[in-house]
């Protein structure tokens, strides 16, 4: 309840600090599931689609690969960009161009593992029909991809949940620099760091609010969209 | 297939995508050095209280990256820093034998105090003496927290622990949690189990979850921490900014930049003490 009030102070005072971390966190997850999904959904609805050998492996791989640990990510990433590792010659350590990349590599999989499911559903439902059309492979996914378009904002809904909570890439690759690197999650690790337990947890719940926001600014905007052009 | 609202809304995200990129470049492009540093600066508050007068006056903004003294050593020596600010002497001294560093040069103190719960089951008593309440705490098993992580403070209780004639690696037992995290985190476990630890007085005294604990020892020669600052060796390491991050390390041992260290207190209480030698 404290905290509910706290929480409610710090919006009600628009700190230009807080915003400004509000915004880069917004920033740096959209980007990253954006980026993610224009790689993710063309692999995982050919992966749905295709039929080629190694499939099924291919299939189990992007399936377990949506596990992955986002601080091994963070340290891959990390090792990638850092000045003597084989990318440091662009100097993007510790900035928010990391970050993205980081995170966009940790949703990858997820995007292309929740969108073979859908598209390979769909595809059940019209193989003959393509089929008889004489749609090739790439035809194919295209349509799907743009039939089961509703799914797969769900499915970029999903991503964006796992970027905007995830902690443990954006604080390796990002460095929680202030001002510069410093996003929700890793200033709420910093407080809880400091014992700052209540401002912790009013960050929290703004953080938690605005994801719902997003959530529900999605879905009346899917439902319009639905209706308005089928 | 095309949907003409359906691609304009897709152009505009990847319009807004892009921008953002170019924005995090354009960040890059500025007058900027990273500092890694210790979580002990950060978490006090030092750093928000330092850097803005610096960056007011140099017009370098300084990115601080907070890890604990042999990570933040590690960053450097992978080339991911201009300028290590940390406490721990006997490492600073090893990554200058190294050629990584180019000079060290000693920008201030505050010391170590040995932290434990009111109650206090292990007898210490307070004091001054650091040795005499290690060896109480080893020989009543009391919940002990190190940090683990090879940070300065974790250095330094390693350092205690064999000055009072233990060997901790064959005497520790689950009394001794090593929690392997910065000195916030390990604070938390300690206040939550009602563990001795030993902790920088900074980070300490601007610690706001402390429950039962109570600082208990204070005051020995032993728990003094001394601070240092290096330029990274831009002969190792070509992409140190080596002008910016040489103007840092001269402002922080000036008398302005000691001033400003001096000046930072919290509740009335200083909690780092300029001592470069000019």
């Amino acid at each position: 309840m404290e905290a509910l009030s706290a929480a409610l102070g710090l919006v009600a005072t628009g700190d230009p600090k807080l915003l400004g971390i509000v915004a880069l966190s917004l920033s740096v997850s959209l980007s990253a599931v954006i980026i993610a999904a224009i790689a993710g959904l063309p692999v995982g609805a050919l992966i749905a689609v295709g039929r080629f050998p190694g499939r099924q492996t291919l299939t189990v791989i992007v399936n377990g690969f949506m596990g992955l640990p986002a601080v091994v990510v963070g340290l891959l990433v990390y090792l990638l960009l850092s000045r003597a590792g084989p990318l440091g010659a662009l100097g993007i350590l510790f900035t928010p161009t990391a970050m993205v990349i980081a995170q966009a590599v940790l949703v990858m999989p997820l995007l292309a593992a929740l969108t073979r499911q859908v598209v390979e559903d769909a595809w059940r439902q019209y193989e003959e029909q393509l089929h008889s059309l004489g749609a090739t492979t790439i035809q194919a996914t295209a349509t799907l991809l743009w039939d089961t378009r509703h799914s797969l904002f769900t499915v970029l809904l999903a991503g964006f949940g796992r970027t905007i909570a995830e902690v443990g890439a954006v604080m390796i690759v990002g460095g929680n620099i202030d001002g510069v690197t410093r996003v929700m999650t890793t200033t709420i690790a910093l407080e809880t760091s400091k014992g700052d337990l209540p401002l912790a947890l009013s960050l929290g719940l703004i953080l938690v609010t605005l994801v719902l926001a997003i959530n529900a600014l999605a879905y009346v905007t899917r439902e319009w969209a639905q209706r308005r052009f089928g | 297939m095309t949907d003409p609202s359906g691609t304009k809304l897709l152009r505009r995200i990847l319009l807004a995508a892009l921008s953002c990129a170019l924005i995090s470049v354009a960040q890059a492009a500025d007058s900027f050095i990273t500092v890694a540093s210790t979580t002990s600066t950060e978490q006090s508050g030092l750093f928000g209280f330092l850097l803005p007068a610096f960056e007011k006056q140099s017009g370098i903004a300084v990115h601080v990256v907070a890890l604990g003294t042999g990570q933040a050593l590690d960053v450097a020596r992978r080339g991911d820093a201009d300028v290590v600010f940390v406490h721990d002497p006997a490492a600073e001294q090893k990554f200058l034998a190294e050629g990584q560093g180019v000079v060290r040069q000693e920008v201030m103190y505050n010391d170590f105090v040995l932290i434990g719960p009111k109650d206090d089951p292990a007898q210490i008593g307070g004091g001054k003496d650091i040795l005499p309440a290690l060896r109480k705490i080893e020989a009543a098993h009391a919940p002990f927290v190190s940090r683990g992580d090879r940070s300065g403070t974790n250095a330094a209780e390693l350092r205690l622990w064999k000055a009072a004639g233990i060997d901790i690696d064959k005497a520790k037992g689950s009394w001794y949690r090593d929690t392997g995290s910065g000195m916030g985190p390990s604070l938390n476990t300690a206040a939550a189990m009602n563990a001795y630890l030993i902790s920088d007085r900074g980070t300490w005294l601007n610690f706001k979850n402390r429950q039962n604990l109570v600082i208990l020892v204070q005051g020995d020669n032993r728990l003094f921490n001394q601070y240092g600052v290096m330029l990274v060796n831009p002969a190792k390491h070509p992409n140190v900014k080596q002008e910016a991050g040489q103007k840092f390390i001269d402002w922080l041992v000036s008398p302005v930049g000691q001033k400003v260290i001096s000046d930072y207190k919290i509740g009335g209480e200083q909690l780092f003490f300029p001592n470069a030698k000019r």
